[in-house]
């Protein structure tokens, strides 16, 4: 049961999570009726913040130690958009060196057969199997009570959109800079991590409709 | 000197991305626990009325920070063998005011859209599109792009090089600022709650 994703709306019986029965079925046109509005709408609470960066910082070491390098994300959204754009129109995407460079050898390693790629692939399976676990899988588009589905979306796209310019810009997102440039000292990383929540503070009023 | 295992070119082979699978499941896994794959979690970061974002970003840079010093300390590990990411001043400086406005915009960021688009949300997979859509039309524009995206060069410059300070000193001072932020957090989450419960919000 506690693996099933629940439809919108849908209350979800958790029945590993009883003592926690106050937030089992809260919806998410519902979502301010609980004093921490962050905890899980479905499934059992989360982790200790400090336990979960503890975490993170370990498997980061691991790949230090075993790869040689650390996390990263945005690096396999350009591999993926390097494979499509070669796939349609290869002389394109060769001439171009955003997308060249991630074209892999162009002879037996194409753009996916990329460690960032499969890294990648398997945090969505590591937060799927997490989840599932937990009886977290859940159904739904994340919004506050005065903004609908597609609102939410479109505010959704939209960020996508702005974050893969400058994940661009900057060569990295919050994984591959802010994470691992942080851990390894890079002024990049750290020139990352102040602009990067510098501007999300700044911005932040503009976009508080799709929560409150 | 043994580690790292592989060199810094990217380990292609079939062992090298099984172990890419392995260590990004463990990172999906820790972001799911945390809560970060909700963006109205990660979003409640930038409206100061949960801090979680900040507790785990800044527990997971300095436990590795402190790993790879005493670990390149004992000896075991090289950190001249270590991909550090080079800096570039003037468009990492602006990438990141972009990023940190489709941050907060999407309320997830690239990995943690990932984890919410494998957990079912719907708005997960909006931000993962718009990404592509973003890394797409940047590479069109890359041409007239490419100066700028070069500018400023510094290598693969530190922290301890820049500020000419030991590598343990900086090392010391980054867990002594996550420290003081964590008891710095919890006071402004208690404020915030505090001032919301007035306003009935």
């Amino acid at each position: 049961m506690s693996t099933a994703i629940a439809p919108d709306s849908t209350p979800v019986v958790d029945l590993a999570g009883s003592s926690h029965s106050a937030v089992i079925g809260v919806s998410i046109k519902d979502p301010s009726d609980t004093p921490v509005d962050s905890s899980p709408a479905t499934g059992r609470p989360y982790a200790n913040p400090y336990l979960a960066g503890v975490g993170i910082g370990l498997v980061l070491l691991a790949a230090f130690v075993v790869a040689g390098r650390g996390l990263g994300a945005s690096g396999a959204f350009s591999s993926a958009v390097a494979a499509g754009t070669a796939a349609f129109a290869p002389s394109h995407a060769a001439a171009n060196p955003a997308l060249a460079e991630y074209l892999g050898d162009g002879v037996s390693v194409g753009p996916l057969r990329d460690w960032l790629v499969f890294e990648l692939a398997g945090v969505a399976l590591g937060g799927f199997a997490s989840a599932a676990l937990a009886g977290r899988l859940r159904g739904a588009v994340e919004r506050g009570p005065r903004i609908g589905s597609r609102g939410r979306l479109a505010y959704a796209m939209g960020g996508g959109v702005v974050m893969g310019v400058g994940a661009r810009l900057a060569r990295g997102c919050t994984s591959g800079q802010a994470l691992t440039g942080g851990a390894l000292l890079a002024v990049g990383g750290w020139i990352f991590i102040v602009t990067a929540f510098a501007a999300a503070y700044l911005a932040g009023p503009l976009f508080r409709r799709q929560w409150t | 000197m043994t580690l790292p295992l592989a060199s810094s070119d990217l380990p292609t082979t079939g062992l090298g991305l099984a172990g890419a699978l392995a260590i990004g499941a463990a990172f999906g896994w820790c972001l799911e626990r945390a809560g970060l794959g909700s963006a109205r979690k990660l979003a409640a970061q930038f409206y100061l009325r949960d801090l979680t974002v900040f507790r785990v970003m800044f527990s997971a840079v300095a436990t590795a920070a402190l790993g790879l010093f005493w670990l390149s300390w004992l000896g075991w590990l090289d950190l001249s063998r270590v991909y550090i990411p080079e800096t570039f001043l003037a468009p990492q400086a602006v990438g990141g005011l972009v990023f940190g406005v489709g941050m907060v915009m999407a309320g997830l960021c690239p990995g943690t859209a990932c984890v919410a688009a494998a957990t079912g949300r719907r708005d997960g997979l909006a931000v993962i599109g718009g990404m592509l859509a973003g890394v797409f039309l940047f590479a069109e524009a890359f041409p007239s792009i490419q100066r700028f995206y070069d500018s400023t060069p510094r290598g693969p410059l530190t922290l301890p090089d820049l500020l000419h300070l030991p590598y343990g000193v900086v090392v010391c001072a980054v867990v002594a600022m996550a420290l003081g932020g964590f008891a710095g957090a919890d006071a402004v989450e208690r404020r915030v709650r505090r001032r919301m419960a007035e306003v009935g919000q």
